[in-house]
């Protein structure tokens, strides 16, 4: 079991992504924006970030910087979602720190295989 | 894993239409003027959400549409397109496109696809006339130059990651188990680069590997391992028996530049706020339970006032239960701009095609009304609206011949008052002609010819039914048809709605509403040993009635005069056929009270006091009863019925005519 | 004797496994001048002593009014009057059987009020009769059947044809016309 992170703005993408990693077993906490996501990232240590790349307040790309620059993130996968139009935000996500991105639009199965290969 | 994501369509349905009103509120300020990045950002935003999520769950059709939406949008936000009137116009039709495609689906409904079609058909061509291939989406993972076909009985991999990968969250050793599951690995590692110990570095790499990996396996499967990573390391990936096509490879490329990474930050939009989805029901048991909370304790408060701690402990409660009761009321509570974000939209369409010019100034949108009052008041302030911008605003043309500016103006206000919301539709239009609402009033039998009608009363005959449906005079007097259900609509709610004109100036239209269905203030009155409760919104004073001021017109029964005015009594020990202390109607008192835009004295045998009471609906259990519009329960737990005003004067007016009948 | 069984019928209407066993069902019964009746022990809410109600004016003169139960307003048929019957003074053996009524509208609350509660039956499905047509002159839509229980002839109410809104609708319509 890893305590996973996921941010979205979308409540259904969020209700979504958080249903299926619970289902595998996984301990999911949900942020809408990326502000959010950092206040919880500081407040606990998740094993693994999957974040949407457009949000309100804090996009996805500030998201990654700002926690690649906390030292206990340094090396945690971070997973952007992102459709397949934007092959620059996968760039972005790259050199924001990312790890990998999942596109969208996913099935519960891709969104599991694909962390799976990231959660040690 | 199967996963039933239909349980969340839902969600996805709520805010995509959410999101669809952003856009359209952000589309129609960019109409006005301003191509603030921030607001095309938020359209680009609420476009793009959508677009993931109809993907994700299935509505391919809405998610093919909203990809080209999202397409000319990301070439606005980043300007490489202008921002045209046209183009927002299109794009408010796209509004309505996905709007329609998202109802449809969740309510099973047919569509109109040739509208769509059409529409879509015309996303394209502007698409079209943008520089080609500025951005034509790239699908999928682009290893296009790379022979995805082609097998070996093993292959060669020599792998150096850049020293920052750890940073990125790719380990090494995960790709290694990766490839592990593709075939038999040998792992050979270069550590040449490694730097002596004081200047290593723990979270950097500089380990080199050469990995050689067994099997009948896809080069796509080894890349795809790799896929993260490509612009992070130098990989080569040969195949063990066959000629060598190293050349091939997607070679050490410095990472992608990152001086296009812009974080967007800050400048949320005002409208989001923090809030949670909670079922209308669970709110309303719970305000249920509150007001049961205020009964139980005012019931205990009037047992408990011998002893002077419990007393105080008493009134604590109740200082306690009425904030809590305030509280959870603000649950059902939205604000007001729910209704008022669409008239930028519908004042945008009705000037276009009417070819004026009109401004909407909107202020007090984040006034807050019960739900139920926000979705039944919606229909009568379009109809509201709609009258000033047909009748009210004149053609431009007119408008500089009056001497006023080109652009007319509709104001949309709310505000509290007393307990109460207001919602003012001003114009700074023609304004109502009175002589024509009287003349015609006075043609159509609904007033004397000799009766003297102040200004005030003359405007409020366009809510009487026989006058406003009327179609030519609605043209001549300048407001529309059905002011008469507009009127009717509000009192079911408790409320009123009040008009004031000036030729040449402008018209102002007052609809004054509860702030809630849940409670109400109320009058307690006394009629023999019952009490009931009128509404206090509907009271207009009480008086006691002097011999004198008695008057029998025949045909309307028993009036009496107050200021120069004949107002109908309405004995409520008749129509409830109770017993009576005072059946002398200078004995008693008469509550002058509203509606339909007339007063109407009813007569009781006394006023008690005046409270806030929790409405209970008589129809849960029972059904509804003419004259009576709920009930409430009292401190000492009995119930007292609520008086429907309204609906007791239509009761009297029938009884009178049938009375009429028989004498007749 | 009648709040003893009274006590007993709320128990058994609380668990609502034992209205219904095998073959039979249970029946709460009540007395109504002279006359035993009998409604499901399920649809039974609560039994009360009589207190005042207050009067809903415009309504027809069997409905005595609303009572408050726990913060829902219940509307009050006094059955004597229902069923035309002789009126008498209430007394404190006069009851109020709280029960639940179904229509295509949902579920509502209704009370009687019966001269006393009698016993909680058990009624084999076998013992229950067909209601013998009295032609036009009485109504027996509301009667599902009659039980003869220890001697006593017993009718069972079929309390959703007795209360539901259209009937309360008609009545009031026709005593207006």
């Amino acid at each position: 079991m890893s305590t996973i992170l996921a941010v979205d703005d979308s409540a259904s993408m969020r209700q979504m992504i958080a249903h299926t990693l619970k289902g595998a077993g996984h301990d999911v906490t949900e942020a809408g924006d990326g502000e959010e996501a950092l206040g919880k990232a500081k407040s606990a240590q998740f094993d693994l970030v999957v974040t949407d790349i457009n949000m309100p307040k804090m996009d996805g790309i500030a998201l990654i910087k700002e926690l690649r620059a906390m030292g206990n993130y340094k090396g945690t996968p971070i997973l952007t979602l992102t459709t397949e139009a934007s092959a620059d935000k996968k760039a972005e996500g790259k050199a924001a720190g990312a790890t990998g991105w999942i596109v969208k639009p996913f099935d519960p199965d891709t969104l599991l295989s694909t962390i799976g290969k990231v959660l040690k | 894993m199967a996963i039933d994501i239909s349980q969340f369509l839902q969600t996805f349905y709520e805010e995509s239409f959410e999101g669809l009103d952003i856009m359209e509120s952000g589309l129609l300020s960019l109409d006005s003027g301003s191509a603030d990045s921030e607001v095309i950002n938020d359209i680009f935003r609420a476009a793009h959400s959508i677009k993931g999520g109809s993907g994700t769950f299935g509505l391919n059709a809405v998610a093919n549409f909203t990809h080209i939406l999202e397409s000319l949008l990301d070439e606005m936000r980043d300007g490489r397109r202008q921002v045209t009137k046209e183009g927002v116009n299109l794009l408010l039709e796209s509004v309505d496109c996905l709007r329609e495609m998202l109802t449809a689906a969740k309510e099973n409904q047919e569509l109109d696809t040739q509208r769509i079609a059409d529409v879509h058909g015309r996303l394209e061509a502007m698409w079209g006339k943008s520089e080609e291939g500025a951005s034509t989406p790239v699908t999928a993972t682009d290893n296009s130059n790379t022979s995805t076909g082609q097998n070996a009985d093993g292959w060669t991999i020599k792998f150096s990651p850049f020293p920052y990968i750890l940073k990125t969250g790719n380990e090494p050793a995960r790709m290694f188990k990766e490839l592990r599951e593709l075939g038999e690995l040998t792992v050979a590692v270069n550590t040449d680069k490694v730097p002596d110990f004081p200047e290593l570095d723990p979270d950097e790499c500089f380990l080199a590997w050469t990995l050689t990996l067994d099997g009948n396996i896809e080069r796509a499967a080894i890349e795809d391992v790799f896929s993260w990573i490509e612009e992070d390391c130098d990989l080569e990936i040969t195949p063990i028996v066959s000629r060598s096509e190293s050349d091939n490879q997607p070679a050490a490329n410095t990472p992608a530049a990152t001086g296009a990474a812009t974080a967007r930050t800050g400048g949320s939009s005002s409208s989001e706020s923090a809030s949670i989805r909670v079922g209308i029901d669970k709110v309303d048991s719970v305000i249920n339970l509150v007001g049961e909370l205020v009964i139980t304790q005012s019931m205990l408060s009037t047992t408990g006032s011998a002893y002077p701690m419990l007393q105080a402990g008493l009134a604590q409660l109740e200082r306690n239960t009425r904030e809590l009761q305030e509280q959870v009321m603000r649950m059902r509570m939205l604000p007001v701009s729910f209704v008022f974000n669409r008239f930028p939209r519908l004042v945008h369409d009705i000037s276009e095609k009417l070819g004026k010019k009109i401004e909407l100034k909107m202020s007090g949108e984040q006034t807050e009304l019960d739900k139920t009052v926000i979705e039944k008041v919606t229909d009568p302030l379009v109809h509201l609206i709609r009258n000033s911008l047909d009748h009210g605003i004149e053609m431009p043309e007119d408008r500089l011949a009056a001497g006023k500016p080109e652009t007319g103006t509709v104001w949309l206000d709310a505000y509290h008052k007393g307990g109460n919301i207001i919602i003012e539709v001003r114009d700074d239009g023609k304004g109502i002609d009175k002589a024509v609402i009287l003349e015609k009033a006075i043609e159509r039998g609904l007033v004397d010819a000799n009766t003297h009608l102040e200004d005030n009363q003359i405007l409020d005959l366009i809510f009487q039914p026989g006058l406003s449906t009327a179609k030519e005079v609605s043209d001549l007097s300048g407001r529309g048809v059905g002011m008469d259900v507009v009127r009717r609509n509000m009192e079911s709610l408790g409320g009123n709605v009040e008009i004031r004109s000036t030729m040449g100036e402008g018209s102002t239209l007052t609809v004054r509403l509860p702030l809630t269905l849940a409670i109400l203030d109320g009058q307690t009155i006394e009629v023999g040993n019952e009490n009931y409760i009128v509404p206090l919104i509907s009271i207009i004073e009480s008086t006691q009635i002097k011999p004198e001021m008695l008057n029998y017109v025949a045909g309307k029964g028993e009036t009496f005069m107050l200021r120069d005015e004949y107002i109908p009594v309405i004995r409520l020990h008749e129509i409830f056929e109770s017993k009576p202390r005072h059946t002398d109607i200078t004995k008693g008192l008469l509550v002058v009270v509203e509606a339909e835009g007339k007063k109407t004295g009813l007569f009781v045998d006394d006023l008690l006091g005046q409270q806030q009471v929790v409405i209970k609906s008589l129809e849960t259990n029972y059904k509804k009863v003419d004259g009576v519009s709920g009930a409430t329960i009292l401190g000492d737990g009995s119930i007292a019925l609520i008086l429907d005003v309204p609906g007791l004067v239509r009761l009297s007016q029938e009884n009178r005519t049938d009375r009429l009948k028989l004498s007749a | 004797m009648a709040t003893a069984a009274s006590t007993e019928a709320m128990q058994l209407g609380q668990d609502g496994t034992l209205g219904q066993d095998d073959d039979g069902v249970q029946f709460l019964s009540f007395i109504l001048a002279d006359e035993y009746y009998g409604i499901d022990i399920l649809r039974v809410q609560e039994i009360k002593g009589w207190t005042p109600v207050t009067r809903v004016p415009q309504t027809p003169e069997h409905m005595k009014g609303v009572l408050n139960l726990r913060g829902t307003v219940v509307p009050i048929i006094d059955m004597r009057m229902r069923f035309s019957l002789e009126e008498v003074e209430y007394t404190p053996l006069t009851v109020v059987i709280v029960m639940t009524v179904k229509s295509d509208s949902g579920e509502r609350l209704v009370g009687i009020v019966v001269d006393a509660v009698s016993d909680v039956l058990n009624v084999g499905k076998d013992d229950i009769k067909p209601t013998p047509d009295f032609g036009d002159t009485v109504s027996t839509d509301f009667i599902n059947g009659l039980a003869s229980v220890d001697d006593k002839m017993v009718m069972l109410l079929d309390a959703d044809k007795l209360f539901n809104v259209e009937e309360l609708a008609t009545e009031e319509t026709l005593e207006q016309e």
